[in-house]
């Protein structure tokens, strides 16, 4: 039966339309997987008798001829998405057992289309990490090893469940979010596609916040029309999120086969890190002849403040996140640390519920936002993304589409980068500009490092020409070949 | 620039989150090196920069001044720790 869920999400959607199989069998294989890969720890919280009247109910429609783009198919949701009735923990120990009584615009929308939950997957605390180990339920494994080396590595971050479990054949997709590079990044370690889209696309509403001017969801798959397929059932205006953009959603898996005969792939020069393996910059100049080799003009280009990205974020980010983390108190859902004075209820159950980065990141969030340094620090950084956001524009006069790697090494260890903080936040370096500016990125899969792991390539595109990625990406895919799998050591 | 003991007292007061008198040097070291990376921002000359208010240029949407949602108490208190008749239930804050 685990044959089935190495087919792609389109080959399922089109197997389920022609009755090869039915939603019921898929999805039991599925929640079998599921259950038997709990050495990863993709999952917090798994659903299986839900994905099985979900699947039964697409069957009825599929035996009538009727069903949505997804109609059957077994996918993973972040535990950051509010699914009603299903425990929704954003990782956190502050948000243990809450229910939400509503479901997220997107989750909405995926059941709409006919998706089927298999269960709600692991992530950094709240979102924050690059290598799912700030989770209060652990962290998630990534099923690829360094050869028959069995150290344990991190599937990247905060959607390190998401890639884990698609990576591991445990559904056909997943939803993700990314703030500095959440989507792409774990889908690069992976050796899966990931597709932040432009900031707008996606509804917010009832996604967990971490930092609101960042935050945006979207799929992570195994292959690009597969995220062409499940974004386009993520995008969409909501008027309960005032920054939803209401424009036309395209149908993103038709630019899948395009050509880039002629299109201008811009190498922005500032994207050669000093100190970063020699294997990742090999990587990307072999990406760079692969769209030659196809037809399309490479032009270099300067992102001058490259370097400042970073730096801006760890303002903003935490800056947002403080205010947004506000809520949790005690008082309205969640952990409670009881005390006889409203204060000390506050400081104790905040300081039971958040973990150490959390933690971290509110003191300087709060910091940065507390009378005397608010100019100094968030106005200065929010000037500095205007200067980020004009180095795009400037490039995109010349070039179409920005071709880089995704993320500046392969999986690590679990561990290996969990004392330092600014180590652990390099790893958004190529990611982070694009959540600063809103632009659309997607991390391709496009070979191994030399310790056999998966290394990706990203492309950014202008604001709302996710068409452009997709038809591109898919260029980079055929040209690559990635056909890698993880062994199946879990199990 | 270099975050001390006070300030770490002082944002960890602001931000309501206990945090025990043996933590706060180590954190302060934490949050310095933070700081002191972010600091490079200052090297850019930004004095005539707008901020970034605004990810997207977008026109936010209007919507008619009318009640559309709502009327749900017993939802709204569900998740409480403690909730009593639909009210959440906290400790005495008026002697």
């Amino acid at each position: 039966m685990s044959e089935l869920l190495k087919m792609t999400m389109a080959e399922a959607r089109d197997g389920l339309r022609a009755k090869a199989f039915s939603s019921a069998e898929l999805t039991a294989a599925a929640s079998s997987a599921v259950a038997e890969a709990r050495p990863l720890n993709a999952f917090i919280t798994e659903t299986p008798e839900q994905a099985a009247e979900m699947a039964a109910a697409s069957d009825a429609k599929l035996a009538r001829g009727e069903g949505g783009a997804l109609e059957g198919i077994p996918l993973g949701i972040k535990d950051l998405f509010c699914t009603k009735g299903v425990q929704t923990t954003a990782g956190s120990r502050i948000l243990q057992g809450f229910k939400p009584v509503y479901e997220s615009t997107i989750t909405a929308k995926l059941w709409a289309a006919g998706g089927v939950m298999l269960g709600k997957l692991n992530l950094d605390e709240f979102a924050m990490g690059s290598s799912n180990e700030t989770s209060y339920y652990g962290p998630a494994i990534n099923p690829w090893r360094r050869g028959n080396d069995d150290t344990k590595l991190v599937p990247g971050g905060s959607s390190g469940g998401s890639s884990a479990a698609v990576a591991a054949d445990l559904c056909f997709g997943a939803t993700a979010t990314d703030t500095g590079g959440s989507i792409r990044q774990p889908a690069a370690v992976t050796g899966t596609v990931g597709i932040k889209p432009t900031y707008g696309r996606c509804s917010r509403w009832g996604v967990v916040a971490f930092a609101s001017s960042l935050d945006q969801a979207g799929p992570i798959t195994r292959t690009v029309k597969d995220a062409a397929i499940m974004l386009r059932e993520m995008c969409g205006y909501d008027p309960k999120d005032s920054t939803s953009v209401d424009m036309a959603v395209p149908d993103f898996e038709a630019s899948c086969g395009g050509s880039v005969k002629g299109l201008r792939i811009g190498v922005p020069k500032e994207y050669r890190i000093e100190g970063v393996p020699e294997e990742v910059d090999h990587l990307w100049d072999q990406g760079i002849a692969w769209l030659k080799e196809a037809g399309a003009e490479i032009v270099e280009v300067s992102l001058p403040h490259t370097k400042y990205a970073l730096p801006a974020y760890y303002i903003v980010a935490p800056a947002e996140a403080s205010s947004n983390l506000s809520r949790y108190d005690g008082v309205k859902y969640g952990l409670r640390v009881d005390s006889d004075d409203l204060t000390t209820m506050y400081e104790q159950t905040r300081a039971a519920g958040f973990g150490r980065e959390v933690q971290r990141r509110i003191l300087i969030g709060t910091y940065v936002l507390s009378a005397g340094y608010y100019d100094a620090y968030y106005i200065k950084a929010q000037k500095v993304r205007t200067l980020i956001a004009n180095d795009f524009t400037a490039a995109f006069e010349k070039c179409d589409v920005l071709l880089t790697p995704a993320s500046p090494s392969p999986a690590f260890g679990i561990g290996e980068k969990s004392n330092d903080p600014i180590s652990m936040y390099l790893n958004d370096v190529y990611t982070v500009t694009a959540n600063l500016v809103g632009l659309p990125g997607i991390a391709v899969p496009a070979g191994l490092s030399k310790t056999g792991l998966p290394l990706g390539l990203q492309l950014i595109g202008r604001a709302f020409d996710e068409e452009t990625l997709f038809r591109t990406g898919a260029v980079l895919e055929r040209a690559a070949n990635f056909t890698g799998k993880p062994g199946k050591w879990w199990a | 620039m270099s975050v001390d003991e006070k300030a770490v007292r002082r944002a960890a007061r602001l931000a309501r989150l206990a945090i025990p008198e043996e933590r706060l040097a180590p954190m302060a070291a934490e949050l310095t090196g933070i700081m002191e990376w972010v600091e490079q921002l200052n090297e850019l000359d930004t004095d005539h920069v707008e901020p970034m208010t605004s990810v997207r240029p977008m026109r936010l949407h209007r919507r008619a001044d009318v009640v559309t949602d709502g009327g749900y108490a017993a939802d709204v208190v569900k998740n409480a720790p403690s909730s009593e008749d639909n009210f959440f239930v906290v400790p005495k804050v008026v002697e």
